[in-house]
């Protein structure tokens, strides 16, 4: 194994234009999990046993959509959206194209988070809004959601990072980004120095995310 | 204000049925402090959360201001709620969320318009004594504060009915006493009708003007609080009170005691002491105080004397009938030997 630096130096753009495409797959990913799988995850939630919005067969149909996607492999997953992914974005590569199936399977596993962040809140606190004559919206929203902010911060970070893992799966198969770059480099043609300086690159991001999102948690957490 | 008829709450838990409430049947009067006291488990706090329906009765009826709760759909419910109020012995407050918040929450679900919801805020603070907490938060707050919180929350909306599930359980006596003057204290100036959850007699004793004594899902005794410190008829009950008022001597005590021992129980007004001297007095009987109490129910004395008597058996049965016309109550706990 050797490093040279030189060789870097010279493959700097590239290294750069893959980590923003990663970002930027990322990002989408994270976005539409936030946007579907929040709602989905406090539906989750409410439609259970005990809870204000009881509803077995929506828990449970919800339930079984969410176990059946993550039980998907993600490879796989790729593969049969392709269909979806052609139709929604026209092409079946690039970073745009990767970031329908990182939707697809951040959605349920943010929902999950979602889900026991917020069976993470103290009943008590939900039952006095239900005493109180609370609307189930109001509940959500001036209750459940504050209650579980920091615990909904912390499946963000956990999401961003599992995608960091799944975007360079997703890159492999034609989406770019850091992950193929490595894979392609460093691992089809024994590059050592891209392969180490995108494994350190990866590294880092996932510190920093990880770092940063713990500590906005801590921040917005008035307990 | 509160009626409850026939009520049973069974739960369910892995094939095994409990009846957390037995067949149960209060009446609450307005303007009343109603208090329910039992050991854990008892099912005090299912007959209370029966009472706003935060637990659903799976027999009976339960009217609160005449309406029957358990025929309202899910809006004319939450509206009826509104006139519940209710906290609890870990006050449930929302943590991340301004005191002013907790408040504000009660009104918005009675979608008083905004401007009007700062002015009821402030007046709440007012009454609970927190107005400098205003845009605190709940953690950073005492035990007493938190429930003075939980109570501002409670009465936003003037309710006609405060249930409080241990709502001083968690506090130091000190705080607790301030907490129960402050309930006191709503329940004279505004009228409202509450209903007190405890384990702690001293609690009953100090707020509540009729109470009801629960067991295995059951009322075993219920009636007004002097009635049934005074004259306590269940074993259970007799056993409650025994922590606030003592009716017992020590057996060594009366090993040495060779005289009739009784107990002499004075209500109201009647001055025990001088009634039971200027007996002696008149009747050929001598008198020795073994133990002796006075205690304030609802601010009503209640007396308790325990004596030997030594004299002829006929002058102390008369001396006896003479006390009880002096309005006390005479119980013979063992005749002399
Ligand atoms: N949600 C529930 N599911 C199953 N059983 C329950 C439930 N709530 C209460 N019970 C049972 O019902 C009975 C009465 O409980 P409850 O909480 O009303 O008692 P309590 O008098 O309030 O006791 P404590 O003083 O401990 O609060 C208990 O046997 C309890 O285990
Ligand atoms: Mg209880």
């Amino acid at each position: 194994m050797e490093f040279d630096v030189n060789h870097l130096i010279e493959f700097i753009p590239e290294i750069n234009s893959a980590f923003l495409e990663t970002l930027y797959m990322i990002s989408i990913a994270l976005v539409v999990a936030i946007i579907i799988g929040l709602p989905l995850g406090i539906l989750i939630f409410i439609t259970d046993k005990g809870l204000f919005l009881e509803n077995r067969v929506a828990n449970q149909i919800l339930g079984f959509i969410v176990n059946l996607i993550r039980s998907i492999p993600f490879i796989i997953l790729l593969v049969a959206l392709i269909p979806l992914t052609v139709a929604l974005v026209g092409s079946m590569i690039g970073p745009t194209a990767a970031s329908v199936s990182l939707s697809v399977a951040a959605i349920p596993f943010f929902a999950r988070l979602v889900e026991s962040a917020l069976r993470e809140v103290n009943y008590g606190v939900i039952e006095a809004a239900i005493a109180a004559g609370g609307t189930p919206w109001m509940i959500i929203k001036d209750v459940i959601l504050p209650e579980a902010k920091a615990g909904i911060i912390s499946g963000i970070t956990i999401t961003i990072v599992s995608l960091v893992g799944t975007s360079a799966v997703a890159g492999t198969l034609g989406g770019g980004g850091i992950g193929d770059l490595a894979i392609r480099f460093g691992y089809y043609r024994y590059d050592d120095t891209i392969m180490i300086t995108t494994v350190i690159i990866l590294i880092i991001f996932v510190q920093i995310i990880q770092l940063a999102g713990d500590k906005i948690a801590k921040v917005v957490n008035k307990k | 204000m509160i009626e409850i008829r026939n009520l049973t709450k069974v739960y369910h838990t892995n094939k095994r049925e409990i009846k957390g409430v037995d067949n149960v049947s209060i009446t609450v009067n307005e303007g009343e402090v109603y208090g329910i006291a039992g050991y854990s488990g008892a099912g005090k706090s299912s007959l209370l959360r029966c009472i706003n329906l935060l637990e659903k009765p799976t027999i009976g009826k339960i009217k609160v201001d005449g309406s029957d709760l358990t025929l309202l759909n899910k809006s004319d419910l939450r509206l009826a709620r509104l006139k519940i109020g209710m906290i609890f012995q870990h006050f449930n407050l929302v943590s991340q969320k301004t005191v002013a918040e907790n408040i504000a929450f009660s009104l918005k679900a009675a979608k008083l318009p905004k401007e009007e919801m700062k002015v009821r805020v402030d007046e709440l603070l007012d009454m609970v004594g927190l107005t400098d907490k205003r845009d605190v938060f709940p953690g950073q707050l005492s035990g007493g504060q938190k429930q003075r919180v939980g109570i501002a929350r409670a009465l936003a909306n003037n309710p006609k009915v405060l249930l409080c599930d241990e709502a001083t359980s968690a506090l130091d006596p000190t705080t607790t006493k301030s907490i129960l003057n402050l309930l006191k204290k709503i329940n004279r100036e505004l009228n409202i009708t509450i209903v007190i959850i405890t384990h702690e007699m001293d609690v009953v004793k100090d707020i509540c003007h009729r109470m009801a004594i629960m067991q295995d899902g059951r009322v075993v005794e219920d009636g007004p609080v002097y009635d049934v410190f005074s004259n306590p008829k269940e074993e259970l009950t007799k056993e409650f009170i025994s922590s606030v008022v003592s009716f017992e001597i020590p057996e060594t005590i009366l090993k040495h005691v060779k005289g009739t021992i009784v107990k002499v129980l004075f209500r109201g007004d009647v001055a025990g002491e001088g009634v039971i001297s200027g007996t002696l007095k008149k009747f050929n009987v001598e008198g020795n105080f073994l133990h002796g109490s006075i205690d304030y129910i609802q601010d009503l004395p209640l007396g308790i004397f325990v004596m030997e008597l030594v004299g002829e058996s006929n002058e102390i049965q008369k001396a006896l009938q003479y006390i009880e016309k002096q309005s006390a109550q005479v119980e013979v706990i063992r005749n002399g030997i």
